[in-house]
């Protein structure tokens, strides 16, 4: 836990402190947000699936720089000689890493089509869904990057490796925003992204961590 | 070894490249005789002789083809996963060198099965691609295969890669129910499978017989295919080992 907490802490400063890039992923959605500008009648029905596509895009863009400096300055190499047990480092470095890319978008997504459309109506379900979907992109994302930190050209090749595992996460998300203006109600879908999160919170930064090992020849 | 049973002992033995290599020429031989013969069999009986579809006329034809793809490239997949789980947990390179094998002719069978969906679908949903359960895992799928070659072509590293690529075969594979039954939640258009082991086949039985027999001819000949593959990437990969070079010397002979 201590070293969870303090991977964490630490790739939170290293944000806070000096990378403006972190802030990519953010510029990106809300740049999409609005470029596509979907006020118009065509597009509201189908705003809660704009904001997905646009956060799992961003995911992508996001996961690309995950490992990246830490493999570029070496301290990804004494992270895997120092941290042990290594997925608790990694479940920080995940957590870090979902706070600065994922977790803003849970406000920023509703915030968008309250900004377009002028009405909060069925933007509960869209924050509720953000915010159980993106941990598992964040994390998802992780397997990803860390498979290919170390071949040097992550962009195409990640989005490739990661877009199918973003499929069932996407499914979910849009059906319960539409499941929402339905009787049936939300919970259905809502449940699922659940269990999907905690399946990949206890599952996949052991998948991650022997990715790194793979990628650094550990 | 007299204890071991002749299964055993042949999962042992197979992780030789030499002893696969050897062994195998005739089962290579004997899959390919007998899936060109199922196929032939089987796509003249479903093509020529079978009576058309009440609704569908003769367009449902294309079954013998699609099912039998269709499921191939679950099959294949599911046994890259396995094929990567045991690399990963004893570092057998012969497993490694099966990935290598199977990947891009599971590739081929899933964007076949993906075409003759296809085509399949244009006169008979009315549309030739929706958002459909299997319509999109299969399409998943085939990202997935094209992930899999992919990464092991950007890795340069051999060791690496095959290490790499077993993970990735391993996490794809937890993921494919996941996939299915999150789509299958959606309203879809696709019929349900209407054969499932241990259940009476929803299918009739004059159309059951050549699609089994299709399916058995696919089956047999891309496991050749991939036998024949395999045999390729073993004289590549031991080529600086002795017995590849005789083996070599006596073909040219």
């Amino acid at each position: 836990m201590g070293l969870l907490l303090a991977q964490l802490r630490r790739d939170l400063l290293l944000v806070a402190r000096s990378r403006i890039e972190a802030a990519n992923p953010l510029i990106f959605f809300v740049l999409g947000v609005f470029l596509l500008g979907f006020g118009t009648d065509a597009f509201r029905a189908s705003s809660a699936g704009a904001v997905w596509t646009l956060a799992l895009f961003a995911n992508v863009v996001a996961a690309e720089g995950m490992f990246q400096r830490d493999q570029d300055d070496g301290a990804l190499e004494q992270l895997l000689v120092h941290a042990r047990p290594l997925f608790a480092a990694v479940i920080g470095k995940l957590a870090a890493h979902w706070l600065v890319a994922g977790a803003p978008l849970v406000l920023l997504g509703p915030l968008a089509v309250f900004v377009h459309q002028g009405t909060l109506q069925g933007s509960g379900a869209l924050a509720a869904s953000l915010l159980l979907g993106t941990p598992i992109l964040a994390i998802l994302g992780g397997i990803g990057a860390a498979l290919t930190v170390g071949t040097g050209r992550g962009g195409l090749l990640l989005g490739i490796l990661v877009m199918p595992w973003y499929v069932p996460v996407l499914v979910f998300g849009v059906g319960a925003c539409t499941a929402a203006e339905t009787a049936s109600g939300a919970a259905f879908p809502l449940l699922a992204l659940a269990a999907l999160l905690a399946a990949s919170i206890t599952l996949a930064p052991f998948a991650v961590a022997k990715s790194l090992m793979i990628s650094q020849e550990y | 070894m007299a204890g071991q049973s002749w299964l055993l002992r042949t999962y042992h033995r197979s992780a030789s490249p030499r002893w696969f290599f050897e062994g195998s020429r005739a089962w290579m031989i004997g899959l390919y005789v007998v899936g060109a013969l199922c196929i032939l069999v089987g796509s003249t009986w479903g093509l020529g002789f079978v009576p058309p579809e009440r609704y569908q006329g003769d367009s449902f034809r294309i079954l013998f083809v699609h099912v039998p793809a269709a499921s191939l490239a679950q099959s294949i997949y599911i046994a890259l996963a396995i094929a990567g789980l045991v690399y990963l947990v004893w570092r057998l390179k012969m497993a490694d060198m099966f990935i290598q094998a199977a990947a891009p002719i599971g590739m081929i069978v899933t964007a076949a099965a993906l075409a003759t969906g296809i085509v399949w679908g244009m006169p008979t949903w009315g549309t030739g691609w929706v958002w459909d359960a299997r319509t999109v895992s299969t399409l998943v799928l085939l990202l997935l295969f094209f992930g899999l070659l992919a990464l092991r072509q950007a890795i340069g590293h051999p060791e690496r890669a095959a290490l790499a690529t077993s993970l990735l075969a391993v996490v794809g594979v937890v993921n494919i129910p996941v996939i299915k039954y999150s789509v299958e939640w959606f309203a879809t258009l696709h019929q349900p499978a209407s054969i499932e082991i241990g259940e009476r086949p929803a299918i009739a039985p004059i159309y059951l017989w050549p699609l089994a027999c299709n399916a058995l001819g696919y089956y047999c000949f891309v496991a050749g295919a991939i036998l024949a593959a395999l045999r390729r990437i073993i004289v590549e990969r031991e080529s600086t080992t002795a017995w590849v070079r005789d083996w070599l010397r006596g073909r040219q002979s």
